[in-house]
């Protein structure tokens, strides 16, 4: 185990000076390996790491009803874990605030920016549609769960495949009829001030130290499509306008490592 | 010509296992295991102070050991709640493991062990405790013994080692979990379901000894691979 003293003064201390962890630019992130497609019983699955946070997330889908006020239209349910298995701080029991917003961050920009398509889920209209549940595992916390929470979800979803189903609407074991077709990439982009700088991607001494949050979820039009800023800090306007255009800047080469998937 | 089974295996064969410690950098001690198509992450965390002070024994630490399945683990998509059959595999796997760790060592203390099932075939509970013995290793805790588990049962008439679902779902199927500490023999779980004569328990118990040692082997390497890796 690694002895995080979350020395926060030490770590503002380093931001000032322009001083990061491997020599990491402001924006720049830690490196990201994705695999997918490694869960047999998942209809899609992922693992990513960012840095050394470690994210498995896995997809199912099932058929249910329609929501009254949509009748042509399936849907899709994010949930993040945040399991005791990643980090001394996380316990065993039922959904943290902090898990409650991450999975509500993540979903948010996946369903803004339309990714799926919930029309095409549709199988009868106001009785029978496609629901699609993205599970994600924390299980390894050093740092920035949002974007890498995000990664993995998108990656799940990416190789997600649909199962086939009877005329009776079962579904056939092991059996698929074709791939989720994805509409959209949206990317997410997590940045944190630190004494008066911002920094992207923040590894878990950063998070600790960090002021104010603020995440942003661009779609392929770079558009904003979700933002969520947290921690008790402020930004300026300035500071505002300053992340979306990076974030913009950033989405063209984040995007290609999911094209690839 | 000798008779296999649906996957091709022998009778007493296991499927391919992989075990790698120290794969989470935040906990004391980890393990990922690779049994078949069962993947899974355990990690210890520990020895520390049990809370809050009237559950701790003055005598002696306290194993906690979870178990969970993720939703996306089974080819039915699972409730994340835990379940009764989560609770009460952690309940006897932690109950094996606590007959191995040296207990008595940390007075008033606790260890969690977490186990993140991630796919499975049948025979998850064995993978676990194989893992959850590496990760303790791995942690750095006092134990008698590695503790070692396969499953062992029948299925289509046959004593066979390590069944797949496949197997698990066979009419005449029983299903057979067992771990011991492979130095003394000690058998610290036993659960079983299902029809078995005197002399098939015996037979099944004899490959059940057999194979723990296979797998006792496997958990070593592993553990060695980690301090060769440390040496450089």
């Amino acid at each position: 185990m690694i002895d995080y003293s979350y020395d926060i003064e030490m770590v503002k201390g380093r931001i000032e000076k322009g001083i990061r962890t491997n020599n990491r630019k402001d924006d720049e992130y830690r490196e990201i390996k994705i695999e997918t497609g490694i869960l047999k019983n998942a209809a899609g699955s992922a693992k990513v790491t960012l840095g050394k946070t470690m994210i498995y997330a896995g997809t199912k889908l099932e058929i249910g009803t329609p929501y009254p006020d949509t009748p042509e239209e399936g849907g899709i349910t994010v949930g993040v874990e945040l399991s005791p298995i990643g980090a001394p701080e996380f316990y065993a029991g039922p959904p943290s605030e902090t898990s409650i917003e991450l999975s509500r961050v993540v979903d948010r920009g996946i369903r803004e920016a339309k990714t799926i398509d919930f029309k095409k889920l549709l199988l009868v209209p106001k009785e029978k549609a496609w629901f699609v549940y993205v599970d994600i595992y924390v299980m390894n916390h050093d740092g920035n769960l949002f974007d890498a929470c995000q990664m993995a979800a998108m990656a799940a979803l990416k190789t997600t495949k649909i199962p086939k189903i009877d005329k009776e609407f079962n579904q056939i074991k092991g059996e698929y009829s074709g791939n989720l077709k994805l509409e959209k990439l949206p990317v997410l982009n997590t940045y944190s001030k630190i004494s008066n700088k911002i920094i992207l991607d923040p590894d878990l001494n950063e998070d600790y130290a960090t002021e104010a949050r603020l995440s942003i979820a661009i779609d392929d039009n770079l558009n904003i499509c979700a933002l969520q800023k947290g921690e008790k800090g402020f930004f300026t306007q300035d500071e505002l306008k300053e992340m979306i255009k990076t974030s913009k800047k950033k989405y063209k080469e984040m995007r290609k490592i999911f094209e690839k998937l | 010509m000798v008779k296999k089974r649906v996957d091709g295996r022998e009778m007493n064969e296991l499927r391919p296992i992989k075990i790698t410690p120290s794969v989470v950098e935040r906990a004391d001690g980890s393990a990922y295991l690779e049994w078949g198509q069962n993947k899974m992450i355990v990690a210890v965390y520990g020895p520390k102070e049990l809370l809050p002070k009237h559950l701790a024994n003055s005598q002696r630490g306290k194993i906690n050991f979870i178990y969970r399945m993720a939703p996306f683990s089974v080819p039915e998509r699972k409730n994340p709640k835990p379940g009764r059959r989560d609770i009460e595999i952690s309940k006897v796997v932690g109950e094996a493991l606590s007959y191995a760790v040296l207990l008595e060592e940390f007075p008033g203390m606790v260890i969690d062990v977490y186990v993140q099932i991630l796919d499975s075939n049948a025979g998850t509970r064995v993978a676990a405790l194989t893992a959850a013995s590496v990760a303790l290793a791995d942690a750095g805790i006092p134990m008698k013994d590695l503790v070692t588990a396969v499953a062992v049962g029948k299925a289509n008439g046959n004593i066979i080692a390590d069944l797949n679902k496949n197997e698990e779902d066979a009419d005449d199927a029983v299903d057979m979990a067992f771990a011991m500490l492979p130095g003394s023999e000690e058998i610290v779980l036993l659960q079983a379901d299902g029809i078995l004569s005197e002399d098939e328990f015996d037979k099944a118990i004899k490959i059940a000894k057999e194979k723990c040692q296979e797998v006792r082997k496997l958990q070593i390497e592993a553990l060695k691979s980690k301090f060769k890796a440390l040496k450089g």
